[in-house]
């Protein structure tokens, strides 16, 4: 594996394969020298076109604690082409002898573009674009929920709410891909005009109830995050009415079974897509998110600049 | 001028005969005496015509130029383009559609006729000097705004009844602009998962639909541009079972490409209207066959490599086609089972009915030496580099059947032996 751009470009086999390299590395971060000599003399750049502190924070993390060095690059862009153009962009950092280029971007697409045209030779790993794919975050998902069940193999025979605003989420869309990818029955929930034009098809069941997903007893309740800028006119009447329906909170998180897994992407909006108690509940798997995070993005970077498996 | 003698070639009601030219016309079609051209195997057409083509000159040079579009059209067996208004400055008044007239005078490889916008620039907001275009030198016939739509619909009224006037026909982008805001390419569950805002299918339909129930009432001729849809195909279907004076066109690309060509998010498929799903090509193809589709168009639209190379948000809309429509309808429509007679109905005779080139679309006796011979037996892979200036070819690598080896523009070959010829 060169790239990563695209849940799609992953086998089964290839999946659990990266998941049970995420889950030895995930082992560094227990030690007292944090830190593994695979990528020395490796160049990472964290290619920024859209802010995202922890993204790029997790990437570079994962990428120092692999012996890369790092370069963070925020780059600019506008809907309309101006200025320096992707390709150009591309063509010096890796003149700058960038061997990896982890690339957010607020285009859906921009990644796969990097990687098949034969503007550069380095690996190209998508960090998110636009509300195509964000396909590391699916990765760190399933190890959590891997964990969380004590499994060391697919998902099969698990239940996975993804609650939100479907529609805009790139991490939604990865997760379906990859949840279907390892055998876990997937559902999605969310306000009418927040669900996407037959996501159906992806492998999917959609509720338009909260409270009814709830009560099909779901193994993990992944809550999106929720932009509120848009949860108000054209997608839905405001950001009250938003929460009322849609926060995991109260008579919601009680629903929510003893052995349940309760999953956010960060960074949270406490009170509005879910609760405090919720988020501190010790059902919630955040901060093990996190920790998986950098694990996953390690196993990720090695895979693309090593060529090889652990 | 010279005289020319074809022989032996096929005419497209399937008999053999040989040609004579002279002085610009075909003097007689039969048993010609004397030596001529050889032409065993060739399918011997009148010359072709597109009723939508983007020469993007005057204004967009970079990406092509009345000169490079013409020799492209050349290589592509037509003797007639229509060139499409929005240039900058759009071809809204009589000087500009002029320029372009003697533009393709002087260029000389195919006749090039000016289409005049519906609108002044454009902008959808009041009619262009759509009388002064039409008395003009270049006379103009054909008036569009394509690239957008005409959504105002009392605007599209008052343009039908401008252009009844002088039997002018409106060409509509039908694409309602409301339900496309940002549309990136075909609504539906593949836009879903690319996460590429959707075109739905009803932003085109319900446009169509409400031009042919303003052409019934102003009686005026009513064009559609490329239809993508078989909903579309249905709207057509039963406007001319009204007895509506409409005509639709179906382009090369949306006869043969899909919507899963944009997984790739490579930008040569980005287009407008969208590629759509395979049922929707079907029935393209279907309507095509039966004669609800009455011409196919090109919409060739050339773009310069920056405004293709980069994200798929960014890149500009469009497609070329003059040097593979012929090729991708013989593949549709003879491969269909159809005959060359309506292949010449489809892409020559109907186009130069629509657009009122009286000189175009006939291949008789008397009638002027606009004559395309293709070697129906040839097999080739298309080049993405054409005589266009511009490379966006979403063809490239594909092989398709036949290959252009006469065009006869006006008496004078502008291509031989598959060879364009420089007209001096």
């Amino acid at each position: 594996m060169r790239h990563l751009t695209s849940i799609r470009e992953l086998t089964k086999d290839a999946a659990i394969s990266l998941l049970d390299n995420a889950q030895q590395l995930s082992q560094v971060n227990d030690r007292e020298v944090k830190k593994l000599p695979a990528l020395r003399g490796k160049t990472v750049v964290n290619l920024f076109f859209e802010n995202s502190t922890r993204t790029r924070i997790s990437f570079e993390v994962a990428a120092k604690r692999l012996s890369a060095d790092v370069i963070n690059f925020s780059a600019e862009t506008s809907s309309v082409s101006k200025g320096e153009s992707l390709k150009d962009t591309a063509q010096t950092l890796e003149a700058l002898g960038a061997d990896a280029i982890v690339i957010r971007h607020p285009f859906s697409g921009a990644p796969k573009l990097l990687a098949d045209q034969d503007w550069i030779s380095a690996s190209v790993i998508n960090a998110g674009d636009g509300s195509h794919e964000h396909p590391t975050q699916a990765l760190l998902d399933a190890l959590t929920i891997r964990q969380g069940f004590g499994l060391n193999q697919d998902l099969s025979g698990l239940k996975v709410l993804i609650v939100g605003d479907i529609l805009h989420s790139r991490v939604a869309r990865s997760n379906i891909l990859l949840l279907n990818l390892l055998g876990a029955k997937v559902t999605v929930a969310g306000p009418q005009s927040l669900i996407p034009l037959g996501v159906e098809q992806m492998g999917v069941t959609v509720n338009n109830s909260f409270e009814d997903a709830l009560s099909d007893s779901p193994d993990a309740v992944m809550m999106l995050r929720v932009q509120k800028e848009r949860m108000q006119g054209e997608f839905f009447s405001s950001t009250v009415d938003y929460s009322k329906a849609w926060s995991l909170e109260g008579d919601r998180l009680d629903m929510v079974g003893k052995n349940a897994l309760i999953l956010h992407p960060g960074p949270m909006n406490r009170g509005f897509e879910i609760s405090s108690q919720a988020a501190d509940d010790p059902r919630s798997q955040v901060l093990r998110q996190v920790s998986n995070g950098v694990a996953v993005r390690m196993a990720v970077l090695y895979r693309c600049l090593s060529g090889e498996q652990l | 001028m010279t005289s020319i003698i074809l022989k032996n070639l096929t005419l497209p009601n399937g008999t053999g005969a040989d040609i004579a030219i002279e002085n610009g016309r075909i003097t007689q079609i039969g048993g010609v005496a004397g030596s001529g051209i050889d032409c065993s195997g060739l399918q011997a057409l009148p010359g072709f015509v597109d009723v939508h083509t983007h020469l993007r000159e005057p204004g967009f040079e970079a990406s092509e130029t009345i000169l490079s579009g013409s020799k492209s059209a050349a290589a592509g067996g037509y003797t007639a383009v229509m060139a499409m208004a929005n240039t900058s400055p759009v071809t809204d008044t009589p000087a500009i559609a002029d320029f372009i007239l003697d533009s393709g005078v002087k260029a000389g490889y195919v006749e090039v006729q000016p289409i005049g916008s519906v609108t002044k620039g454009l902008a959808g907001a009041e009619l262009s000097d759509i009388k002064g275009l039409s008395e003009s030198r270049s006379k103009v016939r054909m008036f569009s705004d394509d690239g957008v739509c005409v959504f105002d619909q009392n605007l599209m009224r008052e343009a039908l009844l401008a252009v009844k006037k002088f039997n002018g026909v409106i060409a509509q982008h039908a694409q309602d602009p409301t339900m496309t805001v940002g549309a990136q390419m075909n609504a539906g569950a593949l836009a879903t998962e690319l996460g590429l805002a959707g075109w739905p299918a009803e932003a085109e339909e319900s446009i169509i639909k409400r031009d042919a129930q303003l052409a019934e009432q102003t009686g005026s001729r009513l064009h559609i541009c490329h239809l993508t849809t078989a909903g579309a195909v249905e709207v057509v279907r039963w406007a001319k079972a009204r007895g509506i004076n409409i005509t639709a066109e179906v382009t090369p690309h949306h006869l043969l490409l899909t919507e899963e060509l944009v997984r790739s998010y490579d930008s040569v498929y980005k287009v407008n209207p969208p590629l759509r799903k395979l049922e929707d090509t079907l029935a393209l193809r279907e309507a095509l066959l039966d004669g609800t589709i009455d011409v196919l168009g090109t919409d060739h639209a050339p773009h310069s490599r920056e405004k293709k190379e980069c994200e798929w948000q960014n890149a500009a809309f469009g497609m070329v086609g003059l040097e593979h429509a012929a090729s991708v309808l013989q593949e549709v429509l003879i491969q269909g089972g159809a005959s060359w007679e309506r292949f010449a109905t489809i892409l020559s005779t109907k186009p130069a009915e629509i657009a009122g080139l009286e000189t175009q679309g006939k291949l008789s006796v008397g009638s002027v030496a606009n004559i395309t011979m293709i070697d129906p037996s040839a097999k080739r892979v298309i080049e993405r580099q054409t005589n266009s200036k511009s490379v966006n070819n979403p063809f490239a690598g594909i092989t398709l059947p036949g290959q252009i080896m006469h065009t006869i523009f006006q008496g004078r070959f502008t291509v031989m032996d598959s060879t364009l010829k420089e007209q001096l």
